[in-house]
């Protein structure tokens, strides 16, 4: 008899595995980077961990369903979404008007403004001015792409294809700076043995042309059921703490910024 | 046309707008390819040599190397040039960093260099080896010495045969230069993946890529072509008991 449960529960979990994708309970699949840390990264024995990974896992919680982590390189990451890959992406990816004429953000969950990082002592400034002529790293499809080529147009804009090769190329010399969102260069790099000879370099960046408003949850076009089921999870662990939980895990104050995304 | 364009899924105006970024990149890939593929087939040559005459030294030697290149991939070698050889203080801090293997251009070179020489090299030894008795045997007859062999029969006749296999190897070259663009290089495919990076339009920058990809091949295929009608035509095969150009014009 308990063969028979067995028999039947193994079997009804394989009929589950291979339901068409379409039915509405099955898994959310989500993309994530995974080469991203601390938001999103792959850890020794291969389990993605980060603060990307945590809010996935947080808002599938609150919504009561299943999910299913897909890891995608990031400059593939919206082509694979608008192919049916994967249904949200979870990556730290920025609300921007460039993007949204291709797919559908749901409310922002986190916003932290961009900055500069060069060697220490380095003998140029942060300004347009100070870095023409120079050789900026910056992460390919990222916002950071569009700013660095609208703000510094007379310097040598190198594009990669993580943001973990653009620190490991400044670290290497081969650019003389770096241009990426401020808390990923100081925990990712910075605070790291491999940046210790390197700090930010100017201000803050905020550009709401590239940058937008804010870091959201990508879902495709038309799937405003999906999009509007992820902000309201978002307000909700946003009240119920589970959000500040999982922020003091990674940061020393709140990430979540000012105000909500205006509409 | 503006009605028909619109039936196109892609935004032809933006392909047109950086046609420019395209153009260089054709360049990137063209100068890295055909520099690569030069500087490799001129190693190979002594190297395809030593291994046919079975040189005691080099032929070991060459055949090691030729293994590690040919049994590794492209990508692999690229990375351990461009991000491998980084780690080592030593050769941080030696001339050859700054203006060598700090650059990704170069990086590329020498690994797209090594790479061609190595299959150069196995391609040219087996034409080597495959020189019909008979050539070599008039040249030993005519009382040519080994090296004045070599050079005025075994080689010419030898690379004359190599020419459609080596067709080949530079069309691979060419197809795997696009590991350029993993090293920031803004080579063609480089080009295409900025613009999927800045305006997230993946086939829009792909698609152009891919055609100038088959337009370099075309022009490489048709270049071959004429070579093989000008360099092998003493060995096109004739049909049994044909004799050449005397076929009768057809009666009008």
């Amino acid at each position: 008899m308990i063969r028979r449960t067995v028999l039947t529960t193994a079997l009804t979990a394989a009929l589950a595995a291979i339901a068409i994708p379409a039915a509405a309970q099955d898994a959310l699949r989500i993309g994530v980077e995974g080469a991203y840390p601390p938001f999103s990264s792959t850890s020794s024995d291969g389990t993605l961990v980060g603060f990307d990974i945590d809010i996935a896992k947080a808002l599938c919680a609150e919504m009561q369903r299943e999910c299913e982590l897909v890891q995608q390189e990031w400059d593939g990451m919206i082509p694979a979404l608008k192919a049916q890959k994967f249904d949200a992406i979870v990556a730290s990816m920025s609300i921007t008007e460039e993007r949204k004429r291709q797919i559908d953000f749901s409310d922002k969950y986190y916003q932290t403004p961009a900055r500069v990082v060069a060697p220490k002592g380095a003998d140029f400034e942060g300004t347009p001015e100070g870095l023409a002529g120079k050789r900026i790293g910056v992460q390919r499809g990222a916002t950071h792409q569009c700013y660095a080529e609208k703000m510094f147009p007379d310097a040598e804009i190198v594009l990669y294809g993580s943001q973990d090769e653009v620190f490991r190329d400044l670290a290497l010399g081969r650019v003389d700076a770096q241009l990426s969102d401020s808390l990923i260069a100081k925990e990712g790099f910075l605070d790291t043995d491999a940046g210790a000879d390197y700090e930010f370099l100017g201000g803050d960046h905020l550009d709401i042309e590239c940058y937008g408003e804010g870091v959201g949850i990508a879902v495709r076009k038309g799937e405003e059921e999906l999009r509007d089921a992820l902000s309201a999870a978002i307000l909700a662990i946003r009240e119920d703490g589970t959000y500040a939980e999982i922020n003091d895990k990674y940061f020393e104050f709140d990430i979540y910024g000012g105000r909500p995304a205006a509409e | 046309m503006e009605t028909l364009l619109s039936y196109i899924p892609l935004d032809i105006a933006l392909i047109v707008d950086n046609f420019d970024r395209f153009m260089y990149g054709v360049w990137v890939t063209l100068n890295l390819t055909f520099l690569a593929l030069l500087l490799g087939g001129l190693l190979a040559i002594p190297m395809a040599i030593a291994r046919a005459s079975k040189h005691p030294v080099f032929n070991p030697l060459i055949q090691i190397y030729t293994y590690v290149f040919r049994g590794t991939p492209l990508l692999v070698q690229t990375y351990l040039i461009y991000y491998g050889v980084g780690q080592f203080d030593v050769i941080r801090n030696s001339w050859l960093w700054d203006p060598v293997l700090s650059s990704a251009w170069w990086c590329a070179l020498i690994a797209f260099t090594l790479n061609t020489a190595a299959y150069t090299t196995e391609l040219l030894r087996g034409a080597i080896a495959d020189t019909p008795t008979g050539e070599v045997e008039a040249a030993i007859a005519t009382g040519h010495s080994y090296r004045s062999r070599m050079r005025r029969i075994i080689l010419p006749s030898a690379f004359r045969r190599a020419i459609p296999a080596y067709s080949n190897e530079v069309i691979f070259m060419l197809h795997g230069s696009v590991i350029a663009s993993t090293i920031t290089l803004q080579d063609i495919l480089g080009v295409g993946r900025w613009l999927n990076g800045r305006y997230y339009l993946a086939y829009e920058g792909f698609i152009t890529a891919a055609v100038l990809y088959f337009l370099i091949v075309l022009c490489i295929t048709w270049a071959f072509r004429w070579f093989e009608r000008r360099y092998l035509r003493h060995l096109i095969r004739r049909s049994e008991g044909e004799t050449p150009d005397i076929t009768p014009a057809p009666v009008a």
